[in-house]
């Protein structure tokens, strides 16, 4: 759920004339503020209990509602007088509307804010840091995955930390590697026995339509976790740089034109028409890339019963991509203790607990986990939590959009042959150079 | 075109029972001076909306092409700085190609809406109410359903429109992923969808053509098709005059219908988008809503010309 590019990619969203979106340029404009720097590290005082106050909470996710409301209850306890309002605004218009109460100063009180969006409202001031907090001992940065920490923190300032977390893991349909008489891989596979395994299975189903493994367009689940375990990077040197130029990241490209070069993996315009989950969903798929968030979707799917977790296999080292969400202060908020008492209780090990348990999502701290992992009994979701040792946060920078819209532009003619992917590594990443320089 | 006329004996527009109009321009005029300011306080609420939503906005647009902004607001005036970017950016051009396209295949509708329109006219025609809401039912749709349902249609293994070309022995492209196919694709769903409308308002035309002329140039001997082309059509220049102006409009702001069927990831965008497409994503993905404002000027101005073009050429063929 908490995955930042999943609602751009199943597509429909709001419709848009030019006049209204005329009208929309406008009504930015209209509350156009002066641009702040960074906010001072923050004076922090933990509310009395007594403080009486009304706040908003902005979130996205309607499904996360009933567990949010859980924890309400529980915070109202402690804080009978600090009234909140939970606003839920879709994903696909939330980033959207955010900039807009960004740039007239209106922003929630207490709202999530996902790892692509972070630093371009850290950098521009529009958020509170979490450091008086921590100082005032109220949160532990210990409790949580150390790169998802990290992924909230920009100039050694931590702004947030996480509500939850999410990271990839390979997908497998037992059912398919039966049907070819393939047996399933071991946990400590490697690139070799994917790719040879995908194309095995591709071969021995084709008259059925099925594949082995499926490529596709998105980094999170692919790439960024293949050029990771390359040992290359995505963003380099303190998000100066781009890390495309480099032998390993071309490696990792790679990794995906064989697959699909091999005929282990539909290609692209496949992939396009009919994305990687639902080939998997639908039980055209023997092996998906995928995050933990696919556990709901998998439960309620034909391919329920046969379906296991595997660690991705590994390259020169073992990767995965780390994510999770952040519930943050606004900086310009004008009940910030009140939004910071919730902040830290949302934060708290009894208030994940209670999120794991109702099991929308997997929470961050440390140990409150097991409810996701009791969630599917016949699957090793557990594959998900050990993975957070070796997992590398999900790339992103001040307008990390911006290049995303250059992947999505650029990768797809490498990864189907019709470009050498070194020619479209580097250029890419010059591109991607320039654009991090102009942040 | 005015060669082929029949011309009509037209019916004497006034009925000669009526007095002759008794009114002149002058004492009209001096009764609207009379109202003095209450037309106006009846007008101001929708002057009012218009003015706020419409022409503010559009005012405003127009200055922020001329500015470079930061993420959160706080721009900087810096000249004609996007428009000299804008007109050597590639991505604008490919943009107005793909628009273009669009536009002139969603402009064969007119001609097809015409035939439509007057098969559905035809005198003693049963059920002609329910072929009409059949017609129309796509223009009330929610566009992004539509496109939901398209793109399922359009799915290059497992849609049912390469499974029909399959069995006649055609094997369909993947539809939404290639370039060009893409551009053809989401251009017939925008041609159908806008059909019902254009039939709507041509139906009206068609009712006010009146019969008599139907029934002379029957009696002159003229076939159907005859009647049709020398008839029907002339009559018709006014409604399809109407027709081609809403429909040139609405195509170039294509967005949604494109946004919807494509899908935002796909790899075929940089190829296939319509100018707002484009516009879009400088403002809302790129966040350079000084750039997205010289785009949205740059539409702005473009749908201005064309539609202005237009009213020059139609005294050409529009009868009046």
């Amino acid at each position: 759920m908490s995955r930042p590019s999943s609602a751009p990619r199943r597509g429909v969203r709001r419709g848009l004339s030019v006049v209204s979106a005329a009208v929309g340029v406008a009504l930015v404009a209209a509350g156009c503020s002066s641009a702040g720097g960074p906010a001072a590290a923050a004076d922090y005082e933990a509310a009395p209990s007594d403080l009486s106050a009304s706040i908003t909470y902005g979130v996205w996710d309607q499904a996360q509602v009933a567990a949010i409301d859980a924890n309400l209850e529980g915070f109202a306890e402690l804080y009978p007088d600090i009234d909140v309002s939970v606003n839920v605004t879709p994903y696909a218009d939330y980033f959207t509307k955010l900039q807009t109460q960004a740039s007239s100063d209106s922003l929630p009180d207490l709202f999530w804010l996902n790892g692509p969006n972070f630093q371009l409202y850290a950098s521009n001031g529009k958020i509170e840091p979490v450091t008086g907090a921590v100082e005032a001992g109220d949160i532990d940065t210990g409790d949580y995955p150390e790169a998802l920490v990290d992924l909230y923190s920009l100039d050694d300032v931590q702004y947030g930390v996480p509500k939850d977390m999410d990271t990839i893991g390979v997908w497998v349909n037992e059912a398919l590697f039966e049907q070819a008489g393939v047996p399933l891989p071991e946990a400590d596979w490697t690139w070799d026995d994917f790719q040879e395994t995908a194309a095995t299975i591709s071969e021995a189903l084709a008259s059925e339509g099925a594949y082995g493994g499926a490529g596709g367009m998105d980094g999170q689940t692919t790439y960024y976790d293949t050029i990771f375990q390359a040992g290359g990077e995505v963003v380099a040197d303190d998000g100066t740089a781009s890390g495309y130029g480099t032998p390993e990241a071309e490696e990792g490209l790679q990794f995906w034109t064989d697959l699909i070069a091999s005929g282990g993996s539909p290609s692209i315009q496949q992939l396009t028409d009919t994305p990687a989950d639902q080939w998997f969903t639908s039980g055209k798929l023997a092996m998906y890339w995928g995050g933990s968030w696919l556990n709901a979707a998998v439960s309620d799917s034909p391919v329920s019963a046969t379906t296991d977790v595997l660690p991705l296999p590994a390259g020169e080292e073992q990767a995965t991509v780390i994510h999770g969400v952040s519930n943050v202060v606004a900086a310009s908020s004008e009940n910030k203790q009140a939004a910071q008492a919730l902040q830290v209780y949302l934060a708290s090990e009894e208030a994940q607990q209670q999120q794991g348990d109702l099991g929308a999502v997997i929470p961050a701290f440390t140990g409150t986990q097991q409810g996701f992992v009791d969630s599917a009994p016949d699957r090793d979701l557990q594959v998900f939590l050990d993975a957070v040792d070796y997992a590398v946060p999900l790339p992103v920078s001040k307008n990390a959009a911006a290049w995303n819209a250059l992947e999505n532009a650029d990768l797809p003619g490498a990864f189907s042959g019709d470009e050498p992917v070194a020619e479209v590594a580097s250029s890419l990443g010059e591109r991607m150079t320039a654009l991090l320089e102009k942040e | 075109m005015s060669d082929d006329t029949i011309t009509p004996t037209r019916p004497p527009a006034v009925p000669a029972t009526t007095p002759p109009a008794a009114q002149s321009p002058a004492p009209r005029r001096r009764v609207l001076q009379r109202d003095g300011a209450w037309p106006w306080l009846f007008v101001s609420p929708l002057a009012a909306g218009i003015a706020v939503f419409f022409v503010w906005p559009v005012l405003q647009t127009a200055y922020y092409s001329f500015t470079t902004w930061g993420v959160f607001g706080g721009s900087t005036f810096t000249g004609l700085a996007n428009y000299a970017r804008l007109v050597v950016d590639p991505q604008l051009w490919t943009a107005l190609g793909n628009t273009l396209v669009y536009t002139g295949i969603v402009l064969l509708g007119v001609p097809l809406a015409v035939w439509l329109a007057s098969l559905l006219n035809t005198p003693g025609l049963r059920f002609a109410s329910f072929y009409r809401v059949l017609f129309f039912l796509p223009y009330v749709a929610m566009p992004t359903a539509i496109a939901m349902v398209w793109r399922i249609i359009f799915n290059g293994d497992f849609g049912v429109l390469n499974y029909l070309l399959g069995r006649v022995g055609i094997e369909g492209p993947y539809w939404i992923s290639t370039p060009g196919a893409a551009n053809v694709a989401v251009a017939l769903v925008g041609l159908w969808s806008s059909l019902g409308f254009a039939m709507i308002i041509l139906g009206a035309g068609l009712k006010s053509v009146p019969p008599e002329l139907y029934e002379a140039a029957e009696l002159d001997g003229a076939t159907p098709w005859r009647q049709f082309r020398s008839v029907t059509v002339p009559l018709l220049t006014p409604s399809i005059f109407f027709v081609l102006i809403i429909t040139i409009i609405s195509s170039f702001q294509l967005f949604d219908l494109q946004f919807a069927i494509l899908g935002s990831q796909n790899p075929v965008l940089p190829k296939s988008l319509s100018l707002v497409y484009f516009f879009y994503q400088q403002g809302f993905i790129a966040n350079d809503k000084g750039y997205a404002a010289a785009i949205a000027m740059f539409i702005f101005v473009l749908i201005g010309l064309v539609t202005l073009l237009q009213f020059r050429l139609q005294k050409k063929w529009v009868q009046s």
